[in-house]
């Protein structure tokens, strides 16, 4: 029987450290205390667990996600849940879709493509309500034994203590639970509890930001329709007139409804069954059968702290930064933040990087929210023009875009979330050879078909668990340059797999080479589409190093001996540039 | 590509003519979609986001009252 993850309920359970009472500051210190069990939370949580870290996730609630809320995930998120374990129970639920279509009035303005090309493990986009990625998350956490989530927890207060000769930094959690309160200890704490995040009000810090005048209505309903499984979206349609409307459809024939409804409408009226039924019969006919599932009024908001990291916490998904909805940057830029956030914390608590590398969290996933939120803000600006004269210039694109090219490219009914190319990171390092393509150092990795062992599979399923070099080759052997460079980093002490991918022109049955990867712990891809190979610019001899959150953070022609070991010493801040 | 503010039109005496009759019995409303419309088609012919930036920069400090540090054509 399927499990109805809107009313599933966890059960709170007294833990040991409880026991010690709220007044001792010797309790145990944890290395990671992760708080919010939303979908940032848990991908951190799980994250850190794979790599090997003791978590406790703490979350105020006992239940899932109130309504669909986050409903597209991107093909991003789902290379990271990949990663995770969890993305295919995701896959299989989800509705995929790639293709948005954009309406003035009732005229189609046009379509639009968001993954126009084959050879990707996943699709650009899935709708799925957030309370089933949660369950999935949830599923694949509990199968962690060194990650344990305390449902009722909830953080009352928070005390940050500096390094002393005794001990290390760390952070001291007043925690409350129906048995009363106590102390919870951690050296780093991520924070993801939320676009109301208590943590961030315990700091007595912001989000600061822009508020826009307008409302939407969010409708989830339930009915049978055979509208194809895309994103429409409509600007002064006829049921709904002079205002925008988007349209959605997830898992279980629930879709998604978002009206626009300007600013001076009452937000309880507007929520109640009559106005919505009313509001759905227009868009669906005067006979539509459906159910209301869940309403929801909301203004947007672009905002975000000033910095991601205070002390020893780090602050991820909403509650460091939000944005408006069009574009589903919201989970798909927090659950970025996770994947960012989880390999460093590891690097650090295994004595393999300095704290400092905590630091590149926050600068990098400032610079990702500042993306999304320009991107957000632009949308918001064309949906709900501001003034009179913006109103002129979204007018005259949407009259011009039926018939002019040009103009359709300027319709901004929301640009879609891809992951931020972290160009400036200061982990990176520069490329000293020239390359085509998207594959520059800060790029997350995109995938590509190869063969394992004689085996379809997928190139992004080989890399991630740790650093990786990923060597392009059309030899029957590993050349002793390239064997020279790879014995120097791994040398290093910080685990680096190697991942060698076989050109398609390679003629050899690759015995040795599988044999040369293997003497250095690593294994052949074939790249039998030379999918791999154009996307990654990948020559005979070419050379990446790639970081645990499969972002490329070096890249070669023909790297020198020192070449790799250099960058991985970048790449963990460790070299004194970062 | 630089902001050309140099005589360009090769008949600007037509274009300003045909400009004004863009206009002919609009309303206002009318008119203000149409000098929108115009800004759009000819910033999309232009293309280049310099030059385009450019003449928005001189529209906006003309209307503000820029500092007259670059010499504008003299008017005749």
């Amino acid at each position: 029987m399927a499990i109805d993850y809107q009313t599933l309920r966890f059960e709170y359970r007294r833990h040991a450290d409880q026991e010690t009472g709220a007044q001792t500051p010797f309790a145990q210190v944890h290395p990671v205390v992760v708080v919010g069990a939303g979908p940032v939370g848990l991908s951190a949580a799980i994250d850190l667990a794979q790599r090997g870290v003791s978590v406790v996730l703490v979350d105020d609630d006992d239940g899932l996600s109130t309504g669909s809320r986050a409903i597209c995930f991107s093909k991003r998120s789902l290379d990271i849940f990949d990663r995770l374990g969890c993305a295919e129970a995701m896959v299989e639920k989800g509705v995929r879709w790639h293709v948005g279509k954009v309406f003035l009035k009732d005229e189609l303005l046009y379509s639009f493509d968001l993954l126009p090309e084959s050879g990707h493990r996943r699709p650009a986009f899935i709708n799925l309500q957030q309370y089933y990625v949660e369950g999935f998350l949830i599923e694949r956490a509990q199968r962690l034994p060194n990650l344990q989530i305390r449902w009722k927890n909830k953080v009352v207060g928070i005390e940050q203590r500096d390094k002393t000769p005794d001990e290390q930094a760390s952070v001291a959690l007043t925690i409350e639970t129906p048995d009363g309160e106590y102390v919870l200890r951690a050296r780093y704490v991520v924070a993801a509890d939320g676009s109301r995040s208590a943590m961030r009000r315990l700091l007595d810090l912001e989000s600061k930001g822009r508020t826009f005048k307008d409302r939407f209505l969010i409708a989830d309903i339930k009915m049978e329709a055979d509208f194809p499984p895309e994103r429409w979206f409509w600007f002064d349609p006829p049921f709904h007139p002079n205002q925008s409307v988007l349209l959605h459809r997830q898992p279980d024939n629930v879709w998604r409804i978002d009206f626009q409804l300007g600013w001076n409408v009452d937000p309880v009226l507007e929520k109640t069954p009559e106005r919505v039924i009313s509001r759905v019969r227009a868009l669906l006919g005067p006979d539509a059968k459906f159910e209301i599932e869940w309403v929801s009024v909301y203004t947007f908001s672009c905002s975000r702290m000033d910095s991601f990291r205070h002390g020893n916490v780090l602050f991820a998904g909403d509650a460091a930064h939000g944005v408006s909805p069009f574009g589903a940057r919201g989970a798909n830029g927090g659950l970025q933040d996770a994947d960012n956030v989880a390999w460093k914390l590891a690097m650090v608590l295994a004595g393999r990087a300095p704290d400092s590398l905590l630091d590149t969290y926050a600068r990098e996933r400032e610079y990702a929210a500042d993306e999304n939120i320009l991107n957000s803000t632009r949308s918001t600006d064309f949906i709900t023009p501001k003034t009179p004269v913006s109103r002129v210039f979204r007018d005259a694109v949407l009259t011009l875009a039926r018939r002019h090219p040009f103009a359709r490219r300027l319709v901004n009914s929301g640009r879609l979330s891809v992951p931020a190319v972290l160009y400036r990171s200061t982990l990176n390092t520069p490329d000293r050879d020239p390359f085509e393509g998207e594959m520059t150092p800060g790029a997350s990795c995109v995938d590509a078909p190869v063969a394992c062992d004689g085996t379809d599979d997928w190139l992004l399923a080989h890399i991630g668990g740790s650093f990786n070099v990923l060597l392009f080759t059309a030899a029957d052997r590993i050349s002793p340059d390239e064997q020279a460079a790879i014995e120097r980093v791994r040398s290093r002490g910080v685990p680096v797999d190697i991942v060698v991918v076989a050109l398609r022109e390679t003629s050899d049955s690759g015995a040795r080479l599988t044999a040369d990867a293997a003497a250095m712990g690593g294994h052949v891809l074939r790249d039998m589409q030379g999918l791999a190979a154009q996307r990654y610019d990948g020559k005979p001899g070419t050379m990446y190093l790639v970081r645990p959150d499969q972002h490329v953070c070096a890249r070669w022609r023909h790297a020198r001996p020192d070449d790799l070991e250099a960058a991985l010493n970048r790449a963990l801040g460790v070299d004194g540039t970062a | 590509m630089a902001l050309n503010t140099n005589p360009n039109l090769t008949r600007p005496d037509d274009f300003y003519e045909a400009l004004i009759d863009m206009h002919r019995n609009l309303t206002d409303e009318q008119s203000q979609s149409a000098n929108a419309q115009l800004i759009l088609l000819l910033a999309n012919h232009i293309g280049d986001q310099a030059t385009l930036a450019e003449a928005i920069r001189i529209a906006r400090e003309e209307v503000l009252g820029a500092p007259p540090n670059d010499a504008l054509p003299p008017t005749a």
